[in-house]
């Protein structure tokens, strides 16, 4: 079929509502970017999931930056995403503005330059994200260890998708359909899905990120709902293959293990996050027990958001209190944010 | 000398060399040579006055340098408001540590920029502070506006056309490539634009709007011109001129070309019985060969619709652009 006739389909569809989530950032921004939300039949909704590395930051990773950022003779390093996300009583930016220091870099690599002209100085690199970006992680820690650098830890806030999506079918979030994350599929292969759609009997598309790489996807679930049978499709073939890439996970699991680790609004997923091993213990700057996660605001609803159960606009704070400039919830934060992306749409 | 000393910033002798050897070799000219406490420049027309600083680093890349860019930011603000430019002056806040054999290639750059636009670099000031070798240059141009030239931001009417004057987002990619040693053959775009716009006034062009596209990017300065003509604007993303590599770019770092900053580029907004002309004319230009229509100005059908910009998308989508929100930043994901 031509993509002409797969926007007709797609945008005249009058079966059941359909559900479908999608759980990378990359992807809520495309979807916004391509503005295809209005192609679509108004039986079908996209909803925007857990895929945003900094929305899920709980606050006491942010809280712990902070604290980190304030000491002596310490810097801490990040992606400049992670700047204006609000911890329990400040963000990043906001330390900095009375004195903490923070550095935003464009890859982890760069902290390895700092640490060299610096070495009587200590570094703290804000490690953040899921699957795709820990394999970076792993060579950050690789070279620290091959050259003897003894200034660079990393505080991790990482985190693993089938958990969260399988917290996300368990907890009563109206989902039919995934639009699995391209990025992370890359890593981790398409069958790396099969479980959840067998348990959940729900299917999966693997998706690109191009408009028609999207529509392609929405039709294969929309197609996959109508005859009742969940599956894994991979529609991202050019970049996505089957099975997992076996050096990255050699490379994890070499240093990380898995861990019940808490995500923004949803609290904690058993075995959703990766920690350092024990054997690299003395690289981590206090990884583990970032628990608490208190809103900013009470009334923040980005939890529910998260899980599809709630949308931006039925937040009370949205594009009153929180915007983009003032942003209240991490959501709000990232133009992976779904907040974000409604607001700015 | 090689670099740049507390010394050079006495006021003293340092201070009368670094000028002489400096300044004045490729800044010299009747207004400047006198010396004086403020120059003295003829001229009894209407005035436009802008005032720009500019704090790139590095200093120097590929396409330009801060000197150019110095003279270009001026140069293109008088330009938006149908002002010949005529005037500038320059003030240099140095790092110690500034090599000398930079500094000369940035002034001279500088001059070869005042030259082209057809500016006259009238006053000057150096200072230097402690530092590691960075370099601040802030210019201020006067230039004069000809009779029955009206042209400013609210200006936009129901049904004008709405031009771009070529590629978006070079120098923007230009810069982010040098800070993350990313090897491409990107170059920045900056470039003075007083060309195009004088032809356009030549041509009796009724030209509603002029803006230039720097920080924040085309759909930056189009939202704030929407909001500020109470119109809708309509663009089409199919014929917003992209380099291919700049493209790519940004597919990279998850960037957006409509957000990323030009230096050397301008929205015009003309009425649709002149938009083939205007775009002819600045094709014809130095720097305007890729520029190309890429929507209307429309009335709103509601008041939702007032301010708004909606691009419609290569699959037939909408999407509403707001102004850039934060940094411009590389996603991390």
């Amino acid at each position: 079929m031509e993509i002409e006739q797969l926007v007709d389909y797609l945008k005249n569809y009058s079966g059941p509502k359909v559900r479908l989530m999608e759980v990378c950032g990359s992807h809520t921004h495309a979807i916004a970017k391509h503005g295809i939300r209005n192609l679509l039949s108004p039986q079908i909704e996209l909803l925007s999931g857990p895929g945003c590395p900094v929305c899920v930051t709980p606050t006491a990773y942010i809280d712990k930056l902070v604290e980190l950022s304030l000491e002596d003779n310490t810097t801490v390093v990040t992606f400049g995403d992670l700047l204006r996300v609000p911890g329990s009583k400040e963000s990043l930016n906001e330390a900095k503005g009375r004195g903490g220091s923070v550095e935003m870099v464009y890859s982890p690599m760069d902290v390895l330059g700092l640490a060299k002209a610096n070495p009587e100085h200590s570094y703290v690199f804000a490690a953040v994200g899921f699957e795709t970006t820990a394999p970076v992680y792993t060579l950050l820690l690789d070279n620290i260890i091959e050259n003897n650098i003894s200034n660079i830890k990393i505080l991790t806030a990482l985190k693993t998708m089938p958990g969260a999506i399988s917290f996300l079918c368990d907890n009563g979030a109206l989902i039919d359909g995934f639009i699995a994350p391209g990025h992370v599929s890359a890593v981790t292969g398409a069958n790396y899905f099969n479980d959840l759609a067998a348990k959940y009997h729900i299917p999966f598309a693997v998706s690109g990120f191009g408009a028609k790489e999207l529509v392609i996807a929405i039709y294969g679930l929309v197609k996959m709902i109508e005859e009742g049978q969940p599956a894994v499709k991979n529609f991202y073939t050019s970049v996505v293959e089957n099975d997992k890439n076996k050096i990255i996970e050699k490379q994890l699991n070499k240093y990380f293990e898995p861990a019940d680790v808490v995500w923004r609004g949803m609290g904690s997923i058993k075995s959703s996050g990766l920690l350092l091993k024990a054997e690299y213990s003395k690289y981590d700057a206090g990884s583990a027990g970032l628990n608490e996660d208190n809103k900013r605001n009470k009334a923040c609803r980005c939890g529910e958001i998260l899980m599809g159960k709630a949308k931006p606009a039925d937040c009370p704070l949205f594009g009153k209190v929180c915007t983009p400039m003032s942003p209240e919830g991490a959501c709000m934060v990232s133009e992976e944010g779904s907040c974000f992306n409604a607001f700015i749409c | 000398m090689e670099k740049i000393l507390m010394e050079h910033g006495s006021g003293g002798r340092a201070t009368n060399e670094l000028i002489k050897e400096i300044f004045e070799a490729q800044f010299d000219n009747d207004v400047l040579s006198q010396m004086e406490d403020a120059a003295v420049v003829p001229g009894n027309e209407t005035i436009a006055m802008t005032t720009d600083s500019f704090v790139v680093t590095p200093l120097e890349f590929p396409g330009g340098d801060i000197g150019r860019l110095s003279i270009c930011g001026t140069v293109n603000d008088l330009c938006m408001r149908g002002a010949v430019p005529k005037y500038i002056t320059c003030g240099f806040i140095l790092e110690e540590g500034v090599e000398i054999e930079t500094l000369k290639r940035i002034v001279k750059s500088m001059a070869d920029t005042a030259k082209e636009a057809g500016v006259t670099i009238v006053a000057g000031d150096t200072k230097v502070i402690q530092g590691n070798g960075g370099m601040i240059i802030n210019t201020s141009g006067v230039g004069f506006i000809p009779n029955g030239v009206d042209i400013k931001a609210s200006n936009a009417r129901d049904e004008d056309v709405i031009i771009v004057s070529g590629n978006l987002g070079d120098h923007h990619a230009t810069i982010l490539s040098q800070r993350m040693n990313i090897t491409n053959s990107i170059k920045s775009d900056n470039a003075p634009l007083q060309e195009m716009v004088s032809k356009l006034i030549e041509n009796e062009i009724p030209v509603h709007v002029l803006r230039d596209v720097t920080r924040g990017g085309l759909a930056t300065v189009l939202k704030e011109l929407a909001v500020a003509s109470g119109l809708k604007f309509d663009i089409l993303h199919e014929n917003l001129p992209v380099d291919p590599q700049v493209e790519s770019f940004c597919g990279l770092l998850g960037l957006d070309p409509l957000y990323m900053g030009n230096e050397g580029k301008l929205v015009a907004i003309v009425p649709k019985d002149y938009a083939v002309q205007a775009v002819e004319i600045i094709r014809g230009c130095k720097y305007g060969e890729n520029a190309d229509m890429i929507g209307t100005v429309i009335q709103p059908e509601d008041d939702s619709e007032i301010g708004a910009l909606v691009m419609k998308t290569e699959i037939g989508g909408h999407r509403f652009l707001d102004i850039l929100q934060g940094e411009g930043l590389p996603r991390i994901c």
